[in-house]
């Protein structure tokens, strides 16, 4: 019984990086239409900034987490400028191809100046060791981890929302023309979401550097099951995606202790099944 | 009438015989293939470095300036078998392949080594550390040239088991390697009087280790041995000390570790930790001068790990046996006889020799990684606590299973 309790706290930690990835894609989506394939790449190129910040400017990791996000989102910003603000109107497959083309470019310059295995990044000494919660030994770093996705998840969920200037984003993304005619420049806050969404990412990627190796293929290696996270949830749906990310990490958990052959196909099994079942995902509207 | 044609037919025979031997004598041109896993979590320990390994067997045999003509072509196999398989069929057929070099992850292997066989190519195995290469899975193709499983176990394992570490938990990669290592493993420690009190197979290229570490940690076995490789032995290393199990008195067996993990780590995780090469950069002036022109060519300026070492060590005793028949006969089995029958020499590996089941034998070393005061360069990673003699860390062939052996 203590194992489970342990197993089932391991997988909240996950979640939170699946609830927090797939949050980013669910407002990217949401707002924008385009399925962001390059989001693991993103949340990558967190990581390395974090890295970079830290061996050659001395910057330490609580800059980083603010830092990070925002070189990041303004590197989205100009991609969305650039290149994806053209797609907008087509078909869902061309964003989709075009940020799996980015996705890729960005991860094969990594790795031809970095290798695969990746590059060392330490716990900051606030958040080194351990308590002893009686069933498990808890790192710290990683109930800091919950605890502070839960309020990004939960600030990002409220700012769409709840505030006004979530109810601009919804309005602009169900008829941009009237919107405009309000006299709101849409473009600019379709760019800036994209920049949110991206800045999530990287937020994500800064998070995990001291759990997991700064590797060049880290993203690559979860994105894909983001992605059914996402699908899960149901496309678009803020709440949805925040909800399936953590209880997926969960179910995830549970089964690496159950049955650990399984663990990197559950997710995808529960796609399959929720798809037959309710093919909008769990918490998603019919378009 | 009928003895005279058979007497001008003996006669044609006889001439197409000699035509054969004289255009077999003058045929110098090679084709090297280096599969390896280019781009994934393997790419840094085999990779492009040995296909740049590869190259400088090549230029260092200095057959070219004897009429030879060496191409080496490379290919990823993504850690796939299938498209492993795919890619060596597609070279014997189409490329004209007569050697195929490297070959990390012993799934890979496997599957690549039924294709040499079939298709009469020579095998040169530096990547994969499946023992079963040259045991039941053995072929008169293949030589398995720089560690194996069994070696694994019979030195890092033994090790810790006769230190007193005599209840283990495994983390294995759920593969072929992984279970070949554990199984290994397992005998040894058994055999020293040890136990085996849980394991736990998690898929390959697994990033979060949380879930098995706290089952490893619950086992309150003395040792965790890591039957993986790779990123997946590096992660379970770099988040078994954030979950204090160092400081539980539990302690990590990497059972294969490389200069690459070692770097991806930082010495601060990395400190302390036993294992087994059969090479390192830092052992002589001989192994320090290739090092040096290899890492120069290398983008991020690494030196070669054992598995690149192997593929240049192997691949010029090969050049040796081609050499020593006059040409190259387009025969694997006849080839692979051949560098069985030289003894192995060269700066990076030193003595040695092939036995008949292709077990590339020569000495394997026990390392300590440095603390960070200790290391005095940014490869400068190693200590060497002990050399055990290839006799001693390679599957004797008394126990060996290969077929090949009961002739």
């Amino acid at each position: 019984m203590q194992a489970l309790y342990a197993q089932l706290l391991v997988g909240l930690i996950n979640g939170s990086f699946y609830a927090l990835l797939s949050l980013g894609l669910a407002v990217i989506f949401g707002m924008l239409n385009i399925i962001n394939f390059a989001h693991g790449a993103l949340y990558m190129m967190g990581a390395f900034v974090a890295y970079f910040l830290l061996s050659l400017g001395g910057i330490n990791y609580w800059w980083a987490l603010l830092l990070a996000p925002i070189i990041v989102g303004i590197f989205g910003m100009i991609l969305e400028r650039t290149m994806l603000q053209w797609l907008t109107g087509l078909d869902h497959l061309y964003g989709l191809l075009l940020t799996f083309g980015i996705a890729l470019i960005v991860q094969g310059v990594f790795q031809n100046y970095f290798g695969s295995s990746g590059l060392p990044y330490a716990i900051p000494d606030q958040l080194k060791g351990g308590m002893n919660l009686g069933f498990m030994f808890l790192p710290i770093y990683r109930g800091w981890v919950v605890i502070f996705s839960l309020v990004v998840c939960l600030a990002t969920w409220f700012l769409i929302e709840k505030t006004r200037l979530g109810a601009y984003l919804r309005a602009a993304t169900e008829n941009p023309t009237l919107v405009r005619a309000f006299g709101i420049n849409v473009p600019r806050m379709i760019t800036l979401t994209y920049g949110l969404g991206v800045g999530l990412a990287a937020l994500a990627g800064v998070l995990s550097a001291p759990i997991n190796q700064v590797r060049p293929l880290m993203g690559a290696d979860l994105i894909i099951v983001v992605f059914a996270v996402v699908v899960i949830g149901g496309m678009g749906s803020i709440m949805g995606s925040i909800i399936t990310g953590f209880a997926l990490g969960v179910i995830e958990g549970l089964t690496k202790y159950f049955y650990p052959e399984a663990s990197n196909t559950v997710v995808f099994v529960l796609m399959v099944l929720v798809l037959l079942v309710k093919p909008t995902g769990l918490t998603g509207r019919a378009a | 009438m009928k003895t005279k044609s058979i007497a001008s037919f003996l006669l044609g025979t006889a001439l197409a015989v000699t035509t054969a031997g004289v255009a077999f004598a003058q045929d110098k041109t090679v084709k090297i293939g280096a599969l390896s896993d280019q781009s994934g979590l393997y790419a840094d320990l085999g990779g492009p470095g040995s296909t740049l390994a590869a190259q400088m067997a090549v230029e260092d045999s200095g057959l070219a300036a004897k009429g030879w003509k060496i191409d080496i072509i490379s290919g990823d196999h993504q850690n796939k078998p299938d498209i492993g398989t795919a890619i060596a069929r597609q070279w014997f057929d189409v490329d004209k392949v007569d050697i195929i070099v490297d070959v990390p992850n012993s799934g890979v292997a496997l599957a690549v080594n039924n294709v040499v066989k079939e298709k009469n190519g020579v095998y040169i195995n530096s990547g994969a550390a499946t023992s079963d290469l040259t045991n039941a899975q053995c072929t008169p193709n293949t030589v398995h040239w720089t560690y194996d499983t069994y070696m694994l176990a019979h030195t890092t394992g033994q090790a810790l088991v006769k230190a007193g570490g005599d209840t283990w938990f495994f983390l294995t990669a759920d593969y072929a390697f992984g279970a070949a290592l554990e199984r290994d493993t397992t005998s040894v420690i058994t055999a020293n009087g040890g136990k085996v009190v849980g394991s736990v197979k998690h898929p390959l290229n697994t990033p979060d280790f949380s879930s098995f570490l706290l089952q490893a940690q619950s086992s309150k076995a003395k040792i965790i041995g890591l039957a993986n490789a790779g990123g997946d032995t590096t992660n379970a290393i770099k988040q078994a000390a954030e979950f204090g199990i160092g400081k539980g008195g539990q302690k990590l067996a990497a059972l294969l570790l490389f200069l690459t993990d070692v770097k991806a780590l930082g010495l601060e995780t990395a400190q302390g930790l036993n294992f087994t090469e059969t090479f390192y950069w830092d052992m002589d002036d001989k192994t320090r001068a290739f090092s040096k022109r290899f890492a120069e060519k290398m983008k991020n300026n690494a030196p070669p790990t054992m598995v690149q070492a192997g593929v240049y060590s192997g691949l010029r005793h090969y050049f040796k046996a081609l050499e020593a028949l006059g040409g190259n006969p387009h025969d694997g089995v006849k080839v692979v006889e051949k560098m069985k029958s030289m003894p192995t020499e060269d700066d990076l590996f030193g003595k040695g020799e092939i036995q008949p089941n292709g077990r590339t034998i020569h000495n394997a070393y026990l390392f300590e990684v440095k603390k960070p005061s200790e290391s005095k360069g940014p490869w400068d990673f190693y200590k060497l606590v002990g050399t055990v003699p290839g006799d001693q860390a390679f599957t004797p062939l008394s126990e060996s299973k290969c077929a090949l052996l009961k002739k």
